[in-house]
C-alpha cells in the first residue's frame, strides 16, 4: 500500500487472471453431434429407419470411428477456447472457436446468481453458474465449474457486487445463511394432489389418445398427441415434485437464498432490492388448509417461485423479509370494485380487489384461485389507465402498473373517478418511493 | 430535484395543478388521410374496373364500398388524431390517446432507459417524426407519433436531460 495515486496507476492494468472451465466440460460438449443425430431420428423416424437398414456394420463402425473423435475434438476445442475472468467491475466470458464472442457482465447489474447441478453433474462433482442480468443470454452461463470453485466464485462475485473492496473480495467468503422456511415433502405432495392442473393434464392424457384412436385409427396421430400430453401430465405432477422437493428459503446479507430439487439441485441467490413483484396465489382446494403459494419476479431470472406451499402466516413472514417494510394487506383491507362493475365482468368482478399502502400497490384477482400481486412503489416503471367503451358506459376503468421484470399488475374495474385519482397518486408514489430504496451495491 | 427546474420555473408552477396538454400537429392527420384516400381510391377504381369487365356494370356498384369505408375512415382518423395528446409535467410525462379504447400513460422521467426518435420514409416525406420512450418494462407503451422533427428533437433532448437528473433505474 503506497500512495493512493500510485496504487490507482498500478491498478490501471490489473493482472486479470483468466481461468478455464472444469475439465469435464468437453464431455458435455461432445454430446452435441450425437444430440443432432438423435433429434433428426426422432423428427423423421421413417426416414431414419430406412437409412439405418441400408447401413452395413462396417460403414456404421467407420462412421462411429470418425464421428466420435470429431465430437471429442470439437468439445475439447470449445473448452480450450473458453475463458472467464473476474475484474473489478465485471465478469468477462470469452468463447468461440471461429466466431469470437466476449460477454461483459457488469457486476452491479446482477439481478440474481444461480448455481445449478443437474443429476449427472452432481455425480461428477461439478456445477453450472449463471448470472441473471437483464438481457443476458443462455450462452452466458459458466458450465461447468468444480463444485467448490462455483461456490467460491459466487461468494466472490456477490462480495464484489455488494461493494467490498476488490482486494478483500476474495477473503469475504460465503455469507452466513439463516433459514426462513423449509417445505416438508409431505406438504408438497398433498399440495400437488390438491392442485386442479395436475388432475386436468392427467385426465387429458388419459382421455384424448383413446378418443383419437377411435376417430382416426392412426398410430402416429395417437402417439403424436399422447406423448406431449403424458409429458405435460408428468411435468405438472412428478416433475414439479422433483424440482420443488426440499424447497429451502434462507436469508443472508447477500440476499435471498433459494435452494431446491431432488435430482437436479438449484441454488439461487437474489441480492437485496432485486425483487420486482411478489404474488400470493391461493388455489381453491388449498383454502381449507390455509396454504398459499408465493411467486416472485426478478428481472432476467427464469425462476418464479419463492415458496411452493406454506401456511399463510409463514408465507407472509417470508414476504416481509423479501420486501423489507412491507406487510401483506389482509383480505379485509382490499376494496372491491363498485357493484355496477358486475355489468362488465359478471360474477368474477367480486374477485377483484385493491389496496394501496405506503409501501406497496396490492391488487387481487380471481374468484376460485385467488392471486394477490404486490408491487413496491419503488419498482413501478410506468402507470397506465385503460378504459374500453363498455367500461366507459358503466364508469369503470382499469389501472395497469408496469414493473421491470416485464410483468404488469392490473387492478380492474375501479370507479372511473377513483382510477384517475389512483393514476395520479401512483405516479407520484412511484417517483418518491425510490428515495428510501437501497443502493445497487448493497453493502456500501 | 434542483437540477433541471431552474430553466422552466414557470412551466413547473403550471404543472403542479392541471397538466398542460399539447395536441399533435396537423401534419400527421394530413398524412394519414392522404394515405387512406390513395389506397382506398386505388382499391375502389381497381374493384370497379374488375367487376365491370367480369360481372357487368351493375356489380361495379360494389366499388362504392371502399368509398364508404373511406368516408368513415376519414372521420375516424380525425377523432383518433384529436384524442392524442401529451403533457410534460415537472417529474413525469403524460400521454393520453384513444377514442373508444382510451388509455392514459404516466412515465416518471427517472425511469426512462432510452428515448428514440424514428422517422420512416413516408413520415420523412411529410416532415414528421415520432418519439418513443422505453423503460425497463417492455409493457410501457409510450409513443408520441407525428411530431414536427424539431419538436421531436427538443422533446428528446429535454427528456434525456430530465431522465439523467432523476435517474433511478430498475
Amino acid at each position: 500500500m503506497t500512495a493512493p495515486g500510485v496504487d490507482d496507476a498500478v491498478r490501471e492494468k490489473p493482472p486479470v487472471t483468466e481461468r478455464r472451465l472444469h475439465p469435464v466440460t468437453p464431455l458435455r460438449r461432445a454430446w452435441a453431434p450425437v444430440a443432432v443425430l438423435i433429434g433428426w431420428a426422432v423428427h423423421d423416424p421413417d426416414q431414419a429407419q430406412r437409412q439405418l437398414t441400408r447401413l452395413t456394420t462396417t460403414t456404421l463402425l467407420i462412421a462411429l470411428a470418425l464421428l466420435l473423435p470429431a465430437a471429442a475434438l470439437y468439445g475439447f476445442l470449445t473448452w480450450w477456447f473458453t475463458h472467464f475472468a473476474v475484474t473489478d467491475t465485471e465478469l468477462r466470458i470469452r468463447t468461440g472457436l471461429l466466431f469470437r464472442r466476449t460477454a461483459h457482465i457488469r457486476l452491479e447489474r446482477i439481478q440474481a446468481v444461480d448455481i445449478t447441478q443437474p443429476l449427472l453433474a452432481r455425480v461428477a462433482g461439478v456445477a453450472k453458474l449463471k448470472l441473471d442480468v437483464v438481457g443476458a443470454d443462455k450462452k452466458d452461463e459458466l458450465a461447468f465449474l468444480g463444485e467448490r470453485e462455483a461456490r467460491a466464485l459466487r461468494a466472490e462475485l456477490l462480495a464484489r457486487a455488494a461493494g467490498f473492496a476488490p482486494e478483500t473480495a476474495h477473503e469475504v467468503g460465503e455469507a452466513p445463511v439463516r433459514e426462513l422456511l423449509r417445505t416438508p415433502a409431505r406438504d408438497l405432495a398433498i399440495s400437488l394432489v390438491l392442485t386442479g392442473a395436475t388432475w386436468g393434464t392427467l385426465a387429458a392424457a388419459l382421455v384424448v389418445p383413446p378418443l383419437l384412436w377411435l376417430a382416426t385409427h392412426s398410430v402416429w396421430t395417437v402417439l403424436a398427441t399422447a406423448v406431449p400430453l403424458l409429458g405435460a401430465a408428468g411435468a405438472s405432477s412428478v416433475g414439479r415434485f422433483v424440482s420443488e422437493y426440499d424447497w429451502t428459503v434462507g436469508e443472508s446479507p447477500d440476499g435471498l437464498r433459494i435452494d431446491h430439487g431432488l435430482l437436479d439441485r438449484t441454488h439461487e441467490t437474489v441480492p437485496p432490492g432485486r425483487v420486482q413483484t411478489v404474488r400470493i396465489v391461493e388455489p381453491l382446494l388449498w383454502r381449507r388448509r390455509g396454504w398459499v403459494r408465493v411467486e416472485l419476479d426478478v428481472a432476467g431470472s427464469s425462476n418464479s417461485v419463492l415458496v411452493p406451499v406454506a401456511p399463510r402466516e409463514v408465507a407472509e413472514a417470508v414476504v416481509a423479509r423479501v420486501l423489507p417494510g412491507v406487510t401483506v394487506p389482509p383480505a379485509s383491507a382490499l376494496s372491491r370494485p363498485p357493484r355496477r362493475a358486475g355489468r362488465c365482468v359478471p360474477v368474477w368482478w367480486r374477485g377483484h380487489g385493491l389496496a394501496v399502502t405506503d409501501t406497496v400497490f396490492a391488487a387481487r384477482h380471481g374468484l376460485l384461485r385467488r392471486s394477490l400481486a404486490l408491487v413496491p412503489h419503488a419498482k413501478v416503471q410506468s402507470v397506465r389507465l385503460a378504459q374500453g367503451p363498455w367500461e366507459r358506459l358503466w364508469r369503470v376503468a382499469d389501472v395497469h402498473v408496469d414493473t421491470g421484470a416485464n410483468k404488469t399488475v392490473t387492478t380492474r374495474l375501479r370507479d372511473a373517478q377513483e382510477a384517475a385519482e389512483l393514476l395520479k397518486r401512483q405516479a407520484e408514489r412511484s417517483r418518491t418511493g425510490r428515495k428510501g430504496a437501497r443502493p445497487d451495491r448493497w453493502m456500501v | 430535484m434542483e437540477t433541471g427546474s431552474a430553466g422552466n420555473t414557470g412551466k413547473t408552477a403550471a404543472a403542479e395543478g392541471e397538466p398542460v396538454w399539447t395536441g399533435l400537429p396537423p401534419g400527421l392527420l394530413r398524412m394519414r388521410r392522404l394515405l387512406l384516400v390513395v389506397w382506398l381510391g386505388l382499391l375502389a377504381v381497381g374493384l370497379g374496373l374488375l367487376l365491370d369487365l367480369l360481372a357487368g356494370p351493375v356489380w361495379a356498384a360494389f366499388a362504392l364500398l371502399p368509398l364508404a369505408l373511406m368516408a368513415w375512415g376519414w372521420v375516424m382518423l380525425g377523432h383518433n388524431w384529436r384524442s392524442w395528446r401529451y403533457a410534460e409535467r415537472a417529474d413525469d410525462l403524460l400521454i393520453s390517446k384513444g377514442v373508444l379504447w382510451r388509455e392514459e400513460t404516466v412515465v416518471p422521467y427517472g425511469r426512462m432507459q432510452l428515448v428514440e426518435v424514428t422517422s420512416g420514409p413516408v413520415e420523412r416525406h411529410f416532415g414528421l417524426a415520432s418519439v418513443q420512450l422505453h423503460t425497463a418494462a417492455a409493457a410501457t407503451d409510450a409513443t408520441i407519433p407525428g411530431l414536427d422533427p424539431a419538436e421531436a428533437e427538443r422533446l428528446r433532448d429535454r427528456l434525456t436531460e430530465l431522465g439523467e437528473a432523476r435517474s433511478a433505474g430498475l
